[in-house]
């Protein structure tokens, strides 16, 4: 039996449309979720300790391994051109200008991505959030929008835990090949930065934050087939997270490069 | 006797219009092109107790499902106190949810708080009790089934049978009027069985409470059921009492009891 290639493209693109309404519907749902009582202010304080303080360790090893790789990578290209001095000036830009941000919002997809979609799926299949329905309660404000808003405030916070440990190693890995103290470092690094270049890079990343909790609990709460949609949705969790914050940091560079020119 | 139609011939009591806490009309249910409920009718008065029966993949679920609007009909009515469901909007649905408690098969628990925890969720949402008398109602409801002594475990160290009685616990803490128990004996040892059973009866005597059972228990089901309803392809097969089954000529009613033991 021959296999209609047309066929199989429209039914693919027919399941993309609803995959795309559904999460539509999703945001719209958790954004009413979002701006109405009752609040629940217990259940987000423990999504921001999830989501935000245990995500703090993997973040600032991340950063610091940045922070160490610029400086051992970028040290002999700029000795080649006589350039050693931009040094700090490059692993400083570099770091909060880009790596820092997206190195962050990869890893919390990573950790806390995968991590929200198994936790909903896994209460989906069990019929956890059914119950939760049945008692009365909002799934989508209890779970979905404490996830998501946690997501939002803290991405920028690990971003700046990135960056600081970034800076801080990168210094450490120079100072090892050429002793150069913090504050020279710092001073080199920093004399030509101005907020448009560390504020807008550093607040993107709420929306990679938004972007990761919305599609983790979306794909999580949206799990069928038991054990083996768990293990889906922790998947295209992580993979469909990655992928569009990858995809937001191409236009929110323009766009940042467009309204807050250096 | 014939049985004209074995869906009326069977209640025990007359009704009156619009009191009963349940009234299912004409329900039809179809996902893509398997067609789950095809027109069925249900009453619970108060105070009753209705077992609904009928083999795997009947639509017994479906229809609590429906019942609680977690899943939307494609026709038909359901009434809870006189209010149809169906196009309410979230709001009011989530009134009238209150006044239903719902024992899921697997109990459902939340797995990441302990068993008082369980209880008290629910509470903590709908009540403005102070945190002393919730946990007080909580621990109340736990020793009513039985788990006064488990307060502080999580979900995943207690038995399958344990996790249904907080889980009957969870359901009644809103003080709701009617319950649904899906397969509330499903999985469990015969004893165990036997003390839900024997909950259930003790929240008809006590509460006054209507309860609709779905279970495949037949024999177990006669010590707490007013009524059976035996569902066959989508539709009521027969409603009635054990004996009013037992009676039928119905080849399905009596290849099923037979089958039932």
């Amino acid at each position: 039996m021959s296999v209609d290639p047309l066929k199989t493209v429209r039914s693919w693109f027919v399941t993309f449309l609803e995959w795309v309404g559904e999460l539509g519907l999703f945001c719209v749902r958790v954004a009413r979720a979002t701006f109405s009582a009752p609040w629940e202010g217990r259940e987000f304080v423990r999504q921001m300790d999830a989501i935000g303080s245990k995500s703090f360790p993997l973040v600032a090893l991340a950063g610091a391994a940045t922070g160490v790789v610029l400086s051992l990578q970028t040290r002999d290209s700029l000795t080649r051109f006589g350039a050693e001095a931009l040094l700090p000036s490059v692993i400083v830009f570099s770091l909060i200008k880009e790596s820092g941000p997206v190195i962050t919002a990869l890893i919390v997809s990573g950790r806390v991505g995968a991590g929200i979609g198994a936790e909903l799926g896994s209460m989906r299949v069990t019929e956890q959030i059914d119950a939760m329905e049945v008692s009365a309660v909002n799934p989508y404000k209890f779970l979905a929008s404490t996830r998501v808003l946690a997501c939002f405030l803290m991405l920028p916070l690990l971003t700046l835990t990135a960056d600081a440990s970034g800076i801080f190693l990168g210094w450490i890995s120079t100072t090892l090949a050429h002793p150069i103290t913090f504050r020279f470092f710092l001073h080199s690094g920093l004399q030509d930065a101005t907020m448009n270049d560390f504020l807008p890079a550093t607040f993107k990343t709420a929306i990679f934050g938004l972007i990761i909790g919305l599609v983790a609990c979306f794909e999580g709460m949206r799990t069928q087939g038991g054990t083996a949609g768990v293990g889906r949705s922790a998947t295209s969790s992580v993979v469909l997270s990655s992928l569009f914050v990858i995809l937001a940091d191409v236009i929110l560079v323009r766009i940042i490069q467009v309204v807050f020119p250096s | 006797m014939t049985i004209a139609h074995e869906t009326t011939m069977s209640d025990p009591a007359p009704r009156s219009a619009g009191s009963e806490p349940l009234v299912v009309s004409g329900l039809h249910k179809s996902f893509g092109s398997q067609k789950v409920l095809n027109g069925v009718d249900l009453t619970a008065d108060r105070g009753q107790t209705v077992v609904v029966l009928g083999r795997s993949g009947t639509g017994k679920s479906v229809l609590l499902k429906l019942v609680v609007g977690l899943q939307q009909p494609d026709s038909g009515s359901i009434r809870i106190h006189g209010q149809e469901i169906e196009g309410l909007d979230m709001d009011r649905l989530n009134e009238i949810r209150k006044k239903i408690g719902f024992l899921f098969q697997q109990a459902a628990l939340y797995d990441s708080l302990t068993v008082e925890e369980n209880v008290e969720f629910p509470l903590k949402r709908h009540t403005t009790l102070p945190d002393s008398q919730r946990r007080e109602r909580a621990r109340a409801l736990l020793a009513s089934v039985g788990m006064e002594h488990d307060l502080d475990k999580m979900p995943s160290d207690i038995s399958g049978g344990m996790q249904k009685r907080v889980g009957l616990a969870r359901a009644l803490a809103l003080d709701p009027d009617i319950l649904l128990f899906d397969e509330p004996t499903s999985g469990l040892d015969p004893i165990t069985a036997a003390e839900i059973g024997e909950l259930i009866v003790k929240l008809r005597k006590e509460r006054n409470m209507t309860s609709v059972v779905i279970t495949h228990d037949v024999h177990g089901a006669k010590s707490f059921a007013d009524r059976f309803v035996l569902l066959r392809e989508g539709k009521v097969a027969i409603d009635g009492t054990f004996s009013q089954l037992e009676q039928s000529r119905n080849p399905f009613v009596v290849q099923f009891l037979k089958d039932a033991g």
